[in-house]
Protein backbone atom coordinates (compact mmCIF):
# COMPACT_ATOMS: atom_id res chain seq x y z
CA UNK A 1 0.00 0.00 0.00
CA UNK A 2 0.89 3.73 0.22
CA UNK A 3 3.35 5.02 2.66
CA UNK A 4 2.43 6.59 5.88
CA UNK A 5 3.15 9.98 6.59
CA UNK A 6 6.12 9.03 8.76
CA UNK A 7 7.87 7.15 6.08
CA UNK A 8 7.61 9.91 4.11
CA UNK A 9 9.09 12.49 6.58
CA UNK A 10 11.98 10.06 7.08
CA UNK A 11 12.71 10.20 3.45
CA UNK A 12 12.08 13.74 3.24
CA UNK A 13 14.23 14.62 6.27
CA UNK A 14 16.88 11.60 5.41
CA UNK A 15 20.03 14.48 4.76
CA UNK A 16 18.73 15.92 8.04
CA UNK A 17 20.68 14.87 10.45
CA UNK A 18 19.86 15.80 14.89
CA UNK A 19 21.87 18.77 14.27
CA UNK A 20 20.82 22.38 12.98
CA UNK A 21 17.43 24.09 12.64
CA UNK A 22 14.66 23.25 10.60
CA UNK A 23 14.34 25.16 7.29
CA UNK A 24 11.75 26.22 5.51
CA UNK A 25 12.78 24.19 2.00
CA UNK A 26 12.41 20.94 3.79
CA UNK A 27 9.60 21.88 6.05
CA UNK A 28 7.70 22.74 2.74
CA UNK A 29 8.23 19.69 1.46
CA UNK A 30 6.87 17.45 4.80
CA UNK A 31 3.92 20.58 5.20
CA UNK A 32 3.14 19.12 1.78
CA UNK A 33 2.67 15.46 2.70
CA UNK A 34 0.98 17.09 5.19
CA UNK A 35 -1.62 18.75 3.72
CA UNK A 36 -2.39 15.62 1.12
CA UNK A 37 -2.94 13.48 4.41
CA UNK A 38 -5.24 16.25 5.52
CA UNK A 39 -7.06 16.24 2.36
CA UNK A 40 -7.03 12.74 1.18
CA UNK A 41 -8.88 12.25 5.05
CA UNK A 42 -11.52 14.65 3.82
CA UNK A 43 -10.41 17.92 5.88
CA UNK A 44 -11.83 20.94 4.38
CA UNK A 45 -9.53 22.44 1.31
CA UNK A 46 -9.84 26.20 3.57
CA UNK A 47 -8.96 24.49 6.55
CA UNK A 48 -5.90 22.33 5.50
CA UNK A 49 -4.49 24.88 4.12
CA UNK A 50 -4.63 27.43 6.89
CA UNK A 51 -3.15 24.79 9.26
CA UNK A 52 -0.46 23.87 7.23
CA UNK A 53 -0.05 27.99 7.10
CA UNK A 54 -0.17 28.22 10.90
CA UNK A 55 2.21 25.25 10.99
CA UNK A 56 4.83 26.41 8.92
CA UNK A 57 5.15 29.96 11.00
CA UNK A 58 5.38 27.23 14.12
CA UNK A 59 7.97 24.63 12.66
CA UNK A 60 10.66 26.71 10.29
CA UNK A 61 13.95 28.31 12.35
CA UNK A 62 13.09 25.65 15.49
CA UNK A 63 16.33 23.92 16.74
CA UNK A 64 16.05 19.96 15.84
CA UNK A 65 16.21 18.17 19.27
CA UNK A 66 18.69 15.50 19.59
CA UNK A 67 15.99 13.47 20.76
CA UNK A 68 14.49 13.23 17.82
CA UNK A 69 14.85 13.22 14.19
CA UNK A 70 13.80 16.41 12.28
CA UNK A 71 10.90 14.14 10.55
CA UNK A 72 9.54 12.91 14.33
CA UNK A 73 10.10 16.55 15.04
CA UNK A 74 7.81 17.83 12.51
CA UNK A 75 5.14 15.06 12.94
CA UNK A 76 5.33 16.05 16.81
CA UNK A 77 4.78 19.53 15.67
CA UNK A 78 1.58 18.70 13.38
CA UNK A 79 0.37 15.93 15.89
CA UNK A 80 0.44 18.86 18.73
CA UNK A 81 -0.92 21.59 16.48
CA UNK A 82 -3.84 19.38 15.10
CA UNK A 83 -4.39 17.84 19.01
CA UNK A 84 -4.34 21.80 20.09
CA UNK A 85 -6.93 22.45 17.22
CA UNK A 86 -9.85 19.95 18.10
CA UNK A 87 -9.48 20.76 21.78
CA UNK A 88 -6.65 19.45 23.57
CA UNK A 89 -9.11 17.42 25.72
CA UNK A 90 -11.79 16.00 26.15
CA UNK A 91 -15.17 17.93 27.36
CA UNK A 92 -17.93 16.62 29.48
CA UNK A 93 -21.81 17.40 28.72
CA UNK A 94 -22.55 20.15 30.65
CA UNK A 95 -26.22 19.58 32.07
CA UNK A 96 -26.91 22.84 34.02
CA UNK A 97 -30.21 24.10 34.65
CA UNK A 98 -33.45 23.66 36.24
CA UNK A 99 -34.68 19.79 36.15
CA UNK A 100 -35.39 18.80 33.54
CA UNK A 101 -32.26 19.55 31.82
CA UNK A 102 -32.60 19.40 28.18
CA UNK A 103 -30.79 17.81 25.41
CA UNK A 104 -31.45 18.91 21.80
CA UNK A 105 -30.11 16.39 18.57
CA UNK A 106 -29.57 18.06 15.87
CA UNK A 107 -28.14 16.81 11.82
CA UNK A 108 -28.47 16.02 8.72
CA UNK A 109 -31.02 12.90 7.47
CA UNK A 110 -29.22 9.45 8.19
CA UNK A 111 -26.16 10.94 10.66
CA UNK A 112 -27.41 8.82 13.49
CA UNK A 113 -29.06 11.40 15.88
CA UNK A 114 -31.97 8.63 16.54
CA UNK A 115 -29.17 5.89 17.52
CA UNK A 116 -27.19 8.33 19.48
CA UNK A 117 -30.06 9.76 21.68
CA UNK A 118 -30.70 6.02 23.33
CA UNK A 119 -26.68 5.96 23.17
CA UNK A 120 -26.70 9.13 25.41
CA UNK A 121 -29.37 8.30 27.35
CA UNK A 122 -28.01 4.90 28.30
CA UNK A 123 -24.85 6.66 29.11
CA UNK A 124 -26.23 9.34 31.55
CA UNK A 125 -28.14 6.08 33.67
CA UNK A 126 -25.34 5.10 34.00
CA UNK A 127 -24.36 7.99 35.62
CA UNK A 128 -27.52 7.68 38.10
CA UNK A 129 -29.28 10.47 35.65
CA UNK A 130 -33.36 9.75 34.85
CA UNK A 131 -33.61 10.78 31.07
CA UNK A 132 -36.89 10.61 29.35
CA UNK A 133 -36.67 10.14 25.61
CA UNK A 134 -38.53 12.34 23.12
CA UNK A 135 -39.15 11.58 19.86
CA UNK A 136 -39.92 14.65 17.83
CA UNK A 137 -39.46 13.63 14.38
CA UNK A 138 -43.08 12.94 12.73
CA UNK A 139 -41.55 13.15 9.14
CA UNK A 140 -39.52 10.22 8.33
CA UNK A 141 -41.94 7.29 8.48
CA UNK A 142 -41.52 4.62 11.77
CA UNK A 143 -38.91 7.33 13.19
CA UNK A 144 -41.21 7.73 16.58
CA UNK A 145 -40.87 3.86 16.38
CA UNK A 146 -37.60 3.54 16.34
CA UNK A 147 -36.87 5.29 19.39
CA UNK A 148 -40.04 3.43 21.32
CA UNK A 149 -37.54 0.01 19.88
CA UNK A 150 -34.31 1.69 21.43
CA UNK A 151 -36.07 3.48 24.82
CA UNK A 152 -37.16 -0.62 25.51
CA UNK A 153 -34.16 -1.76 24.91
CA UNK A 154 -33.11 -0.20 28.00
CA UNK A 155 -35.91 0.10 29.55
CA UNK A 156 -36.33 4.06 29.42
CA UNK A 157 -39.31 6.02 29.44
CA UNK A 158 -40.18 8.10 26.09
CA UNK A 159 -42.92 11.05 25.63
CA UNK A 160 -45.54 8.54 23.46
CA UNK A 161 -45.41 11.19 20.49
CA UNK A 162 -47.87 11.12 17.36
CA UNK A 163 -47.46 11.82 13.99
CA UNK A 164 -50.36 13.63 13.87
CA UNK A 165 -48.34 15.80 16.62
CA UNK A 166 -46.46 19.21 15.61
CA UNK A 167 -42.93 18.95 16.96
CA UNK A 168 -43.29 22.05 18.77
CA UNK A 169 -46.61 20.73 20.55
CA UNK A 170 -44.19 17.61 21.26
CA UNK A 171 -41.60 19.62 22.96
CA UNK A 172 -43.81 21.48 25.05
CA UNK A 173 -45.90 18.41 26.84
CA UNK A 174 -42.86 16.35 26.89
CA UNK A 175 -41.67 18.48 29.38
CA UNK A 176 -44.31 18.04 31.70
CA UNK A 177 -44.39 14.81 30.98
CA UNK A 178 -40.66 14.00 32.54
CA UNK A 179 -41.57 16.03 35.74
CA UNK A 180 -44.72 13.85 36.32
CA UNK A 181 -42.19 10.83 35.60
CA UNK A 182 -39.68 12.08 38.00
CA UNK A 183 -37.22 12.14 34.90
CA UNK A 184 -34.58 14.84 35.42
CA UNK A 185 -33.32 15.06 31.94
CA UNK A 186 -34.86 15.14 27.98
CA UNK A 187 -33.31 14.29 25.43
CA UNK A 188 -35.00 15.49 22.09
CA UNK A 189 -34.43 13.63 19.14
CA UNK A 190 -35.17 15.41 15.79
CA UNK A 191 -35.70 14.80 12.40
CA UNK A 192 -33.16 14.57 9.89
CA UNK A 193 -33.11 17.89 7.75
CA UNK A 194 -30.83 19.84 5.18
CA UNK A 195 -29.11 22.90 6.57
CA UNK A 196 -30.60 25.03 3.61
CA UNK A 197 -33.68 24.01 4.57
CA UNK A 198 -35.17 27.13 5.90
CA UNK A 199 -38.21 25.80 6.76
CA UNK A 200 -37.08 22.68 9.07
CA UNK A 201 -34.35 24.70 9.93
CA UNK A 202 -36.70 27.78 11.94
CA UNK A 203 -38.48 24.85 13.22
CA UNK A 204 -35.42 23.70 15.51
CA UNK A 205 -35.25 27.66 16.03
CA UNK A 206 -38.79 26.89 17.98
CA UNK A 207 -37.78 23.74 19.47
CA UNK A 208 -34.74 25.68 21.03
CA UNK A 209 -36.69 28.87 21.89
CA UNK A 210 -39.28 26.51 23.74
CA UNK A 211 -36.79 23.88 25.21
CA UNK A 212 -34.15 25.99 26.53
CA UNK A 213 -31.83 23.25 26.30
CA UNK A 214 -28.70 22.81 28.33
CA UNK A 215 -26.70 21.53 25.22
CA UNK A 216 -27.44 21.30 21.61
CA UNK A 217 -25.27 18.58 20.15
CA UNK A 218 -25.01 18.31 15.97
CA UNK A 219 -24.88 14.63 15.17
CA UNK A 220 -22.52 14.12 12.26
CA UNK A 221 -21.46 11.07 9.74
CA UNK A 222 -17.39 10.67 10.38
CA UNK A 223 -17.75 9.90 6.79
CA UNK A 224 -18.72 13.39 5.85
CA UNK A 225 -16.48 15.17 3.36
CA UNK A 226 -15.85 18.55 2.52
CA UNK A 227 -19.60 19.74 2.83
CA UNK A 228 -18.90 19.12 6.80
CA UNK A 229 -17.87 23.19 6.69
CA UNK A 230 -21.30 23.99 5.23
CA UNK A 231 -23.53 21.80 7.24
CA UNK A 232 -22.05 22.49 10.73
CA UNK A 233 -21.59 26.61 9.92
CA UNK A 234 -25.33 26.51 8.73
CA UNK A 235 -26.93 24.60 11.94
CA UNK A 236 -24.26 26.38 14.06
CA UNK A 237 -25.77 29.54 12.65
CA UNK A 238 -29.28 29.45 13.06
CA UNK A 239 -28.85 27.24 16.33
CA UNK A 240 -25.82 28.26 18.63
CA UNK A 241 -24.34 24.52 19.04
CA UNK A 242 -22.86 23.64 22.03
CA UNK A 243 -21.17 20.52 20.94
CA UNK A 244 -20.77 17.93 18.41
CA UNK A 245 -21.28 13.80 18.45
CA UNK A 246 -19.05 12.08 15.58
CA UNK A 247 -21.13 9.01 14.35
CA UNK A 248 -19.78 5.85 12.21
CA UNK A 249 -15.79 6.08 13.36
CA UNK A 250 -16.61 2.01 13.60
CA UNK A 251 -15.41 1.93 9.67
CA UNK A 252 -12.65 3.10 8.10
CA UNK A 253 -13.17 6.67 7.43
CA UNK A 254 -10.37 8.68 8.25
CA UNK A 255 -12.51 11.20 10.14
CA UNK A 256 -11.09 14.49 8.82
CA UNK A 257 -14.68 16.35 8.90
CA UNK A 258 -13.79 16.19 12.92
CA UNK A 259 -11.04 19.27 12.27
CA UNK A 260 -13.37 20.96 9.69
CA UNK A 261 -16.66 21.04 12.19
CA UNK A 262 -14.19 22.05 15.09
CA UNK A 263 -12.58 24.42 12.81
CA UNK A 264 -15.52 26.33 11.86
CA UNK A 265 -17.91 25.86 15.05
CA UNK A 266 -15.44 25.93 17.66
CA UNK A 267 -17.85 23.88 19.47
CA UNK A 268 -16.41 20.76 21.45
CA UNK A 269 -16.64 16.93 20.15
CA UNK A 270 -17.99 15.48 22.69
CA UNK A 271 -18.60 11.98 21.97
CA UNK A 272 -17.84 9.37 19.02
CA UNK A 273 -19.99 6.52 18.04
CA UNK A 274 -18.70 3.52 17.11
CA UNK A 275 -21.06 1.36 16.00
CA UNK A 276 -24.78 0.01 15.62
CA UNK A 277 -25.46 -1.49 19.61
CA UNK A 278 -26.34 0.93 22.19
CA UNK A 279 -22.98 0.92 23.94
CA UNK A 280 -20.69 1.77 21.12
CA UNK A 281 -20.43 5.49 22.40
CA UNK A 282 -17.18 6.50 23.58
CA UNK A 283 -15.55 10.25 24.73
CA UNK A 284 -13.92 11.98 22.11
CA UNK A 285 -10.14 11.60 22.27
CA UNK A 286 -8.57 14.79 20.67
CA UNK A 287 -5.18 13.35 20.61
CA UNK A 288 -6.17 10.02 18.84
CA UNK A 289 -8.69 11.63 16.37
CA UNK A 290 -5.11 13.79 15.11
CA UNK A 291 -3.25 10.78 14.86
CA UNK A 292 -6.67 8.78 12.95
CA UNK A 293 -6.91 11.94 10.43
CA UNK A 294 -2.97 11.79 9.36
CA UNK A 295 -3.49 8.19 8.79
CA UNK A 296 -0.36 6.99 11.54
CA UNK B 1 -13.81 31.58 -13.26
CA UNK B 2 -13.90 34.33 -15.13
CA UNK B 3 -10.74 34.96 -16.13
CA UNK B 4 -9.37 36.35 -19.46
CA UNK B 5 -6.09 34.02 -19.46
CA UNK B 6 -4.83 31.02 -17.88
CA UNK B 7 -2.36 31.20 -15.20
CA UNK B 8 -1.25 29.38 -11.57
CA UNK B 9 -4.09 31.00 -10.13
CA UNK B 10 -6.51 29.72 -12.34
CA UNK B 11 -5.21 26.59 -11.50
CA UNK B 12 -5.35 26.83 -8.37
CA UNK B 13 -9.11 28.00 -8.44
CA UNK B 14 -9.63 24.81 -10.49
CA UNK B 15 -7.81 22.58 -7.90
CA UNK B 16 -10.28 24.22 -4.66
CA UNK B 17 -13.21 23.69 -7.00
CA UNK B 18 -12.69 20.00 -7.74
CA UNK B 19 -11.78 19.12 -4.26
CA UNK B 20 -14.39 21.03 -2.55
CA UNK B 21 -16.70 18.80 -4.25
CA UNK B 22 -15.02 15.67 -3.48
CA UNK B 23 -13.22 14.44 -6.55
CA UNK B 24 -10.36 13.71 -3.87
CA UNK B 25 -6.77 14.62 -4.15
CA UNK B 26 -5.11 11.92 -7.24
CA UNK B 27 -8.19 12.53 -9.73
CA UNK B 28 -8.25 16.53 -9.30
CA UNK B 29 -4.55 15.98 -9.89
CA UNK B 30 -4.64 13.13 -12.48
CA UNK B 31 -7.83 15.80 -13.90
CA UNK B 32 -5.10 19.11 -14.16
CA UNK B 33 -2.25 17.58 -15.65
CA UNK B 34 -3.49 16.63 -18.55
CA UNK B 35 -5.30 19.94 -19.05
CA UNK B 36 -1.89 21.82 -17.68
CA UNK B 37 0.35 19.62 -20.78
CA UNK B 38 -1.91 21.22 -23.03
CA UNK B 39 -1.16 24.55 -21.53
CA UNK B 40 2.30 24.01 -21.58
CA UNK B 41 2.36 22.94 -25.20
CA UNK B 42 0.28 26.03 -26.04
CA UNK B 43 -2.77 24.14 -27.18
CA UNK B 44 -4.74 25.71 -25.01
CA UNK B 45 -5.06 29.51 -23.94
CA UNK B 46 -8.84 30.50 -23.28
CA UNK B 47 -10.06 29.61 -19.92
CA UNK B 48 -13.76 28.83 -21.11
CA UNK B 49 -11.99 26.27 -23.15
CA UNK B 50 -10.27 25.01 -20.01
CA UNK B 51 -13.16 24.55 -18.41
CA UNK B 52 -14.62 22.81 -21.41
CA UNK B 53 -12.53 20.56 -21.62
CA UNK B 54 -12.78 19.83 -17.73
CA UNK B 55 -15.98 18.98 -18.00
CA UNK B 56 -15.84 17.10 -20.91
CA UNK B 57 -13.17 15.25 -19.69
CA UNK B 58 -15.36 14.71 -16.54
CA UNK B 59 -18.04 13.41 -18.50
CA UNK B 60 -16.53 10.83 -20.42
CA UNK B 61 -15.13 9.15 -17.09
CA UNK B 62 -18.83 9.98 -15.70
CA UNK B 63 -19.97 7.63 -18.28
CA UNK B 64 -18.98 3.78 -17.62
CA UNK B 65 -20.50 1.34 -20.30
CA UNK B 66 -22.59 -1.29 -19.02
CA UNK B 67 -25.20 -3.64 -19.83
CA UNK B 68 -28.26 -1.88 -20.37
CA UNK B 69 -30.30 -1.48 -17.23
CA UNK B 70 -34.02 -3.72 -18.00
CA UNK B 71 -36.03 -4.63 -15.16
CA UNK B 72 -38.43 -6.26 -18.11
CA UNK B 73 -35.57 -8.92 -18.67
CA UNK B 74 -36.42 -11.32 -16.29
CA UNK B 75 -39.41 -11.68 -14.27
CA UNK B 76 -39.20 -11.54 -11.63
CA UNK B 77 -36.49 -8.66 -11.88
CA UNK B 78 -34.84 -9.17 -8.39
CA UNK B 79 -32.89 -5.71 -7.09
CA UNK B 80 -30.68 -6.20 -4.07
CA UNK B 81 -30.19 -2.68 -2.28
CA UNK B 82 -26.80 -2.35 -0.14
CA UNK B 83 -24.64 0.15 1.78
CA UNK B 84 -23.69 1.30 4.78
CA UNK B 85 -25.57 2.88 7.62
CA UNK B 86 -27.95 5.80 6.95
CA UNK B 87 -27.11 6.48 3.23
CA UNK B 88 -30.71 6.55 1.93
CA UNK B 89 -31.69 2.50 0.91
CA UNK B 90 -35.25 2.12 2.33
CA UNK B 91 -36.20 5.35 1.11
CA UNK B 92 -34.76 4.95 -2.37
CA UNK B 93 -36.54 1.53 -2.34
CA UNK B 94 -39.83 3.54 -1.71
CA UNK B 95 -38.96 5.98 -4.71
CA UNK B 96 -38.10 2.76 -7.12
CA UNK B 97 -41.20 0.80 -6.31
CA UNK B 98 -42.80 3.74 -6.66
CA UNK B 99 -41.57 4.84 -10.70
CA UNK B 100 -41.87 1.05 -11.08
CA UNK B 101 -45.36 0.57 -10.81
CA UNK B 102 -46.23 3.59 -12.13
CA UNK B 103 -44.66 1.83 -15.16
CA UNK B 104 -47.21 -0.84 -15.02
CA UNK B 105 -45.36 -3.39 -13.09
CA UNK B 106 -46.21 -5.23 -10.26
CA UNK B 107 -43.63 -4.95 -7.43
CA UNK B 108 -42.75 -6.70 -4.46
CA UNK B 109 -40.91 -4.97 -1.47
CA UNK B 110 -38.57 -7.33 1.03
CA UNK B 111 -38.12 -6.56 4.62
CA UNK B 112 -34.53 -8.51 4.73
CA UNK B 113 -32.85 -5.96 7.16
CA UNK B 114 -34.15 -7.84 10.50
CA UNK B 115 -31.84 -5.73 12.88
CA UNK B 116 -31.89 -1.61 12.77
CA UNK B 117 -35.09 -0.77 14.94
CA UNK B 118 -38.45 -0.23 13.30
CA UNK B 119 -36.78 -0.99 10.06
CA UNK B 120 -39.38 -3.14 8.82
CA UNK B 121 -42.31 -0.77 10.22
CA UNK B 122 -40.55 1.77 8.15
CA UNK B 123 -40.33 -0.45 4.94
CA UNK B 124 -44.25 -1.25 5.46
CA UNK B 125 -44.75 2.50 5.64
CA UNK B 126 -43.37 2.75 2.36
CA UNK B 127 -45.00 -0.44 1.26
CA UNK B 128 -48.54 1.27 2.29
CA UNK B 129 -47.46 4.41 0.65
CA UNK B 130 -46.84 3.43 -2.98
CA UNK B 131 -49.46 0.31 -2.69
CA UNK B 132 -47.46 -2.65 -3.03
CA UNK B 133 -47.00 -5.80 -0.58
CA UNK B 134 -44.28 -6.26 2.02
CA UNK B 135 -42.99 -9.61 2.72
CA UNK B 136 -41.26 -9.62 6.48
CA UNK B 137 -41.07 -11.30 9.83
CA UNK B 138 -40.24 -10.31 13.22
CA UNK B 139 -37.64 -8.02 13.78
CA UNK B 140 -34.29 -10.51 14.37
CA UNK B 141 -35.20 -13.12 12.36
CA UNK B 142 -32.61 -13.93 9.72
CA UNK B 143 -32.59 -12.50 6.77
CA UNK B 144 -31.60 -14.83 3.99
CA UNK B 145 -35.06 -16.66 5.66
CA UNK B 146 -36.71 -13.57 4.61
CA UNK B 147 -35.42 -13.51 1.21
CA UNK B 148 -36.03 -17.10 0.74
CA UNK B 149 -39.99 -17.00 1.64
CA UNK B 150 -40.26 -13.41 -0.65
CA UNK B 151 -38.32 -15.39 -3.66
CA UNK B 152 -41.09 -17.99 -3.48
CA UNK B 153 -43.96 -15.51 -2.54
CA UNK B 154 -42.74 -13.56 -5.83
CA UNK B 155 -43.04 -16.49 -8.32
CA UNK B 156 -46.50 -17.54 -7.13
CA UNK B 157 -48.08 -13.84 -7.11
CA UNK B 158 -46.62 -13.38 -10.41
CA UNK B 159 -44.27 -10.44 -9.44
CA UNK B 160 -42.13 -8.48 -12.15
CA UNK B 161 -40.04 -6.72 -9.51
CA UNK B 162 -38.76 -7.88 -6.52
CA UNK B 163 -36.74 -5.04 -4.24
CA UNK B 164 -35.23 -6.61 -1.18
CA UNK B 165 -34.04 -3.79 1.52
CA UNK B 166 -31.24 -5.15 3.59
CA UNK B 167 -29.48 -3.57 6.83
CA UNK B 168 -27.15 -0.94 6.50
CA UNK B 169 -23.42 -2.03 7.46
CA UNK B 170 -19.78 -0.83 7.70
CA UNK B 171 -18.24 -2.25 4.60
CA UNK B 172 -15.37 -3.17 7.04
CA UNK B 173 -16.96 -5.29 9.11
CA UNK B 174 -16.54 -9.27 7.73
CA UNK B 175 -19.54 -11.05 9.87
CA UNK B 176 -21.95 -8.56 8.23
CA UNK B 177 -20.63 -8.87 4.76
CA UNK B 178 -20.95 -12.46 5.47
CA UNK B 179 -24.37 -12.35 6.24
CA UNK B 180 -25.07 -10.36 2.84
CA UNK B 181 -23.66 -12.57 0.62
CA UNK B 182 -25.90 -15.77 2.38
CA UNK B 183 -28.82 -13.30 1.48
CA UNK B 184 -27.15 -13.26 -1.94
CA UNK B 185 -26.98 -17.46 -2.25
CA UNK B 186 -30.27 -17.57 -1.20
CA UNK B 187 -31.39 -15.35 -3.78
CA UNK B 188 -29.06 -17.43 -6.28
CA UNK B 189 -30.06 -20.73 -5.28
CA UNK B 190 -34.19 -19.97 -6.08
CA UNK B 191 -33.34 -18.36 -9.44
CA UNK B 192 -29.41 -18.99 -10.78
CA UNK B 193 -29.79 -15.72 -13.04
CA UNK B 194 -30.99 -13.47 -9.71
CA UNK B 195 -30.23 -11.06 -8.21
CA UNK B 196 -30.35 -9.11 -11.34
CA UNK B 197 -29.07 -6.25 -9.56
CA UNK B 198 -27.05 -5.17 -6.97
CA UNK B 199 -27.26 -1.24 -6.11
CA UNK B 200 -25.03 0.15 -4.00
CA UNK B 201 -26.34 3.32 -2.59
CA UNK B 202 -24.15 6.36 -1.86
CA UNK B 203 -24.85 9.50 0.22
CA UNK B 204 -23.34 12.34 -1.60
CA UNK B 205 -22.43 14.14 1.59
CA UNK B 206 -19.91 10.80 1.71
CA UNK B 207 -16.35 12.23 1.17
CA UNK B 208 -13.20 9.61 0.06
CA UNK B 209 -14.46 6.72 2.40
CA UNK B 210 -17.31 6.43 -0.64
CA UNK B 211 -14.39 5.17 -2.69
CA UNK B 212 -13.10 2.41 -0.12
CA UNK B 213 -17.10 1.25 0.52
CA UNK B 214 -17.49 0.74 -3.50
CA UNK B 215 -14.49 -1.37 -3.67
CA UNK B 216 -14.90 -3.10 -0.51
CA UNK B 217 -18.81 -3.96 -1.54
CA UNK B 218 -17.61 -4.86 -5.11
CA UNK B 219 -15.51 -7.11 -3.96
CA UNK B 220 -17.25 -8.82 -1.55
CA UNK B 221 -20.50 -8.81 -3.26
CA UNK B 222 -20.05 -7.72 -6.90
CA UNK B 223 -22.05 -4.35 -7.24
CA UNK B 224 -23.79 -4.06 -10.15
CA UNK B 225 -24.55 0.36 -9.94
CA UNK B 226 -24.64 2.68 -7.83
CA UNK B 227 -27.50 5.02 -6.38
CA UNK B 228 -26.14 8.61 -5.61
CA UNK B 229 -28.40 10.04 -2.79
CA UNK B 230 -29.15 13.23 -0.81
CA UNK B 231 -27.93 15.92 -4.10
CA UNK B 232 -30.78 18.34 -3.00
CA UNK B 233 -28.37 19.50 -0.26
CA UNK B 234 -25.11 21.53 -1.13
CA UNK B 235 -22.65 18.63 -1.39
CA UNK B 236 -21.60 17.42 -4.82
CA UNK B 237 -21.00 14.12 -4.46
CA UNK B 238 -17.81 14.18 -6.45
CA UNK B 239 -16.43 10.98 -5.40
CA UNK B 240 -18.60 9.44 -7.68
CA UNK B 241 -15.62 10.32 -10.64
CA UNK B 242 -13.20 8.45 -8.54
CA UNK B 243 -15.36 5.86 -8.51
CA UNK B 244 -16.15 5.29 -11.85
CA UNK B 245 -12.85 6.09 -13.04
CA UNK B 246 -11.72 3.01 -10.81
CA UNK B 247 -14.40 0.73 -10.72
CA UNK B 248 -16.46 1.27 -13.64
CA UNK B 249 -19.48 0.87 -11.87
CA UNK B 250 -22.63 2.93 -13.71
CA UNK B 251 -24.98 5.42 -11.99
CA UNK B 252 -28.04 4.08 -12.59
CA UNK B 253 -30.10 7.05 -10.55
CA UNK B 254 -29.68 10.18 -7.60
CA UNK B 255 -32.25 10.77 -5.04
CA UNK B 256 -32.74 14.54 -4.55
CA UNK B 257 -35.30 14.95 -1.48
CA UNK B 258 -37.56 12.25 0.57
CA UNK B 259 -40.49 12.07 -1.13
CA UNK B 260 -41.46 9.48 -3.90
CA UNK B 261 -40.77 10.76 -6.56
CA UNK B 262 -37.32 12.23 -5.68
CA UNK B 263 -35.42 9.76 -7.46
CA UNK B 264 -33.91 11.01 -11.13
CA UNK B 265 -31.74 8.99 -13.79
CA UNK B 266 -28.24 9.79 -13.73
CA UNK B 267 -26.94 12.41 -16.50
CA UNK B 268 -22.91 12.65 -16.70
CA UNK B 269 -23.66 15.76 -18.35
CA UNK B 270 -25.69 17.37 -15.95
CA UNK B 271 -24.08 16.12 -12.75
CA UNK B 272 -20.52 17.53 -14.32
CA UNK B 273 -22.47 20.87 -14.85
CA UNK B 274 -23.41 21.48 -11.15
CA UNK B 275 -19.38 20.40 -10.23
CA UNK B 276 -18.59 24.00 -11.66
N1 LIG C 1 -21.77 1.63 12.10
C1 LIG C 1 -22.42 2.59 12.78
N2 LIG C 1 -23.69 2.83 12.50
C2 LIG C 1 -24.31 3.79 13.19
C3 LIG C 1 -23.69 4.57 14.18
N3 LIG C 1 -24.60 5.45 14.66
C4 LIG C 1 -25.74 5.21 13.98
N4 LIG C 1 -25.58 4.21 13.09
C5 LIG C 1 -26.53 3.65 12.11
O1 LIG C 1 -26.76 4.65 11.15
C6 LIG C 1 -28.07 4.51 10.62
C7 LIG C 1 -28.81 5.84 10.78
O2 LIG C 1 -28.97 6.07 12.17
P1 LIG C 1 -30.22 6.85 12.75
O3 LIG C 1 -30.02 6.93 14.22
O4 LIG C 1 -31.47 6.30 12.23
O5 LIG C 1 -29.93 8.27 12.08
P2 LIG C 1 -30.83 9.59 12.15
O6 LIG C 1 -29.89 10.71 12.13
O7 LIG C 1 -31.77 9.50 13.28
O8 LIG C 1 -31.61 9.48 10.78
P3 LIG C 1 -32.88 10.38 10.33
O9 LIG C 1 -33.80 10.43 11.49
O10 LIG C 1 -33.43 9.67 9.15
O11 LIG C 1 -32.30 11.71 9.97
C8 LIG C 1 -28.71 3.36 11.37
O12 LIG C 1 -28.51 2.19 10.61
C9 LIG C 1 -27.88 3.28 12.64
O13 LIG C 1 -27.88 1.98 13.18
C10 LIG C 1 -22.31 4.30 14.46
O14 LIG C 1 -21.66 4.92 15.29
N5 LIG C 1 -21.73 3.30 13.72
N1 LIG D 1 -32.45 15.08 1.61
C1 LIG D 1 -32.49 13.78 1.29
N2 LIG D 1 -32.70 12.87 2.26
C2 LIG D 1 -32.76 11.57 1.91
C3 LIG D 1 -32.59 11.13 0.57
N3 LIG D 1 -32.70 9.79 0.57
C4 LIG D 1 -32.91 9.40 1.84
N4 LIG D 1 -32.97 10.48 2.67
C5 LIG D 1 -33.16 10.51 4.12
O1 LIG D 1 -32.03 9.92 4.74
C6 LIG D 1 -32.41 9.28 5.95
C7 LIG D 1 -31.95 7.85 5.94
O2 LIG D 1 -32.67 7.16 4.93
P1 LIG D 1 -32.97 5.60 4.99
O3 LIG D 1 -33.69 5.24 3.75
O4 LIG D 1 -33.56 5.22 6.29
O5 LIG D 1 -31.47 5.06 4.93
P2 LIG D 1 -30.97 3.56 5.02
O6 LIG D 1 -29.76 3.46 4.18
O7 LIG D 1 -32.07 2.63 4.74
O8 LIG D 1 -30.56 3.49 6.57
P3 LIG D 1 -30.24 2.19 7.44
O9 LIG D 1 -31.20 1.14 7.03
O10 LIG D 1 -30.38 2.65 8.84
O11 LIG D 1 -28.81 1.84 7.12
C8 LIG D 1 -33.92 9.44 6.06
O12 LIG D 1 -34.21 10.55 6.86
C9 LIG D 1 -34.36 9.71 4.62
O13 LIG D 1 -35.54 10.46 4.55
C10 LIG D 1 -32.35 12.14 -0.45
O14 LIG D 1 -32.17 11.86 -1.63
N5 LIG D 1 -32.30 13.43 -0.03
K1 LIG E 1 -24.71 10.28 6.04
MG1 LIG F 1 -33.84 9.71 13.31
MG1 LIG G 1 -32.84 1.04 5.86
Amino acid sequence: MFDNLSDKFQRIFKNLRGQGKLTEENIREALREVRMALLEADVHYKVAKDFVTGIAERAVGQEVMTSLTPGQQVIKIVNEALTDLMGGQSEPLRLIGKPPVCLLMVGLQGSGKTTTTAKLARKLVQEHRKPCLVPADVYRPAAIEQLVTLAGQINLPVYPSTVRQKPEEIAREAQGYAREHNCDTLIVDTAGRLHIDTELMGELGRLKEILQPAEILLVADAMTGQDAVQVASAFHETLGLSGVILTKLDGDARGGAALSIRAVTRCPIKFIGLGEKLDALEVFHPDRMSSRILGM
Amino acid sequence: LGRKKIDMDLLDELEEVLITSDLGVRTTQLLLEKVADKIKRQELKDPQKLRDQLREEITRILSVESSAWDPRSARPFVIMIIGVNGVGKTTTIGKLAHQFKSEGLKVMLVAADTFRAAAVEQLSLWGERVNVPVVKQKSGSDPSAVAFDAMDAAVSRGMDIVLLDTAGRMHTKVNLMEELKKVQRVVNRKDPSAPHEILLVLDASTGQNALSQARLFKEEIGVTGLILTKLDGTAKGGIIVAISDELQLPVRYIGIGESLDDLRPFDPEEFTRALF
